[in-house]
């Protein structure tokens, strides 16, 4: 059973890279990158539940890790709409300042 | 060796049905081309995650999730394609070469991870977790993770008030 939980955690991990790799809208990065953190949360609560010594550490690592992925999202719209606002675009592959 | 070793219960059949919603939910984020369907989508994806940590015993965890992720992450997102213009959302530009290496090392990760998942062999644990322990949980972030729980706090209201100040229009910046 453990296996196959941390086997949807994976199949979601790389579609969540899949997404961050090769999407262009700045906001689906975001999105991507929150999907790529629950499946981490995923494996975590599987651990707890299932690994060898079954305890509530796993899901309170979960609970701080959501925490922490709450205040990334906030920061990383901030962040968006800043730069909306000087660029006129959300496109990823047009902040390109640093490379010019 | 791999092993391929499953037993169809009833919560082998839950965790099924769960999984292919989180799977396509995931997918079709992906797929789809309009970003408020992508958020949606994703949402549905987060529910499906929580449905799976009631299955895994993690009631307090579940409903975390649905408050946080569906209930203020998505709402986030979709606040951010509120205040930003998707005019060009429709045509995706053709880098076939860019998407070709990213699911062939997509691909390739989740091979090795698939490789080691089967191969690993994981003990029984020793003694189940008992369900409906939020008042653990709640013992356990008050005595002995007090310190990282005021930590995470403190991260949190430097993050919201960070987020505020950069995304103010500043003073005397008129457009």
């Amino acid at each position: 059973m453990l296996a196959s939980y941390l086997t949807l955690a994976a199949v979601l991990f790389c579609i969540g890279l899949y997404g961050v790799l090769t999407k262009r809208n700045a906001i689906v990065v975001l999105l991507s990158i929150e999907l790529m953190l629950n499946a981490v949360n995923l494996n975590l609560i599987a651990f707890s539940r299932y690994g060898i010594a079954p305890s509530l550490k796993g899901q309170v690592f979960a609970l701080f890790s959501m925490t922490v992925a709450a205040a990334e999202a906030a920061v990383g719209i901030a962040v968006l709409i800043a730069l909306y606002r000087n660029r006129a675009t959300v496109n990823v592959d047009e902040f390109d300042e640093l490379r010019r | 060796m791999l092993t391929f070793n499953i037993d169809w219960s009833g919560e082998f059949f839950a965790f099924f049905v769960l999984a292919v919603c989180a799977i396509a939910g995931a997918v079709l984020a992906v797929n789809f081309t309009k970003v408020v369907h992508t958020a949606l989508s994703m949402a549905f994806t987060f529910v499906s995650l929580a449905g799976l940590f009631v299955l895994l015993r993690a009631e307090f965890v579940a409903f975390v999730q649905v408050l946080l992720y569906v209930g203020a992450v998505t709402i986030l997102m979709i606040f951010g394609i509120m205040m930003t213009k998707h005019q060009d959302e429709g045509k995706e530009t053709g880098r076939p070469l860019q998407e070709t290496l990213s699911a062939v090392g997509c691909l390739c990760l989740f091979g090795i991870l698939f490789y080691a998942i089967r191969s690993a062999g994981f003990p029984a644990p020793a003694d189940p977790l008992p369900g409906d322990n939020t008042l653990a949980i709640g013992k356990e972030l008050y005595t002995s993770y007090a310190i990282p729980f005021e930590l995470v706090s403190v991260l949190l209201t430097v993050a919201f008030v960070g987020a505020v100040a950069l995304a103010k229009r500043e003073e005397g910046e008129e457009s």
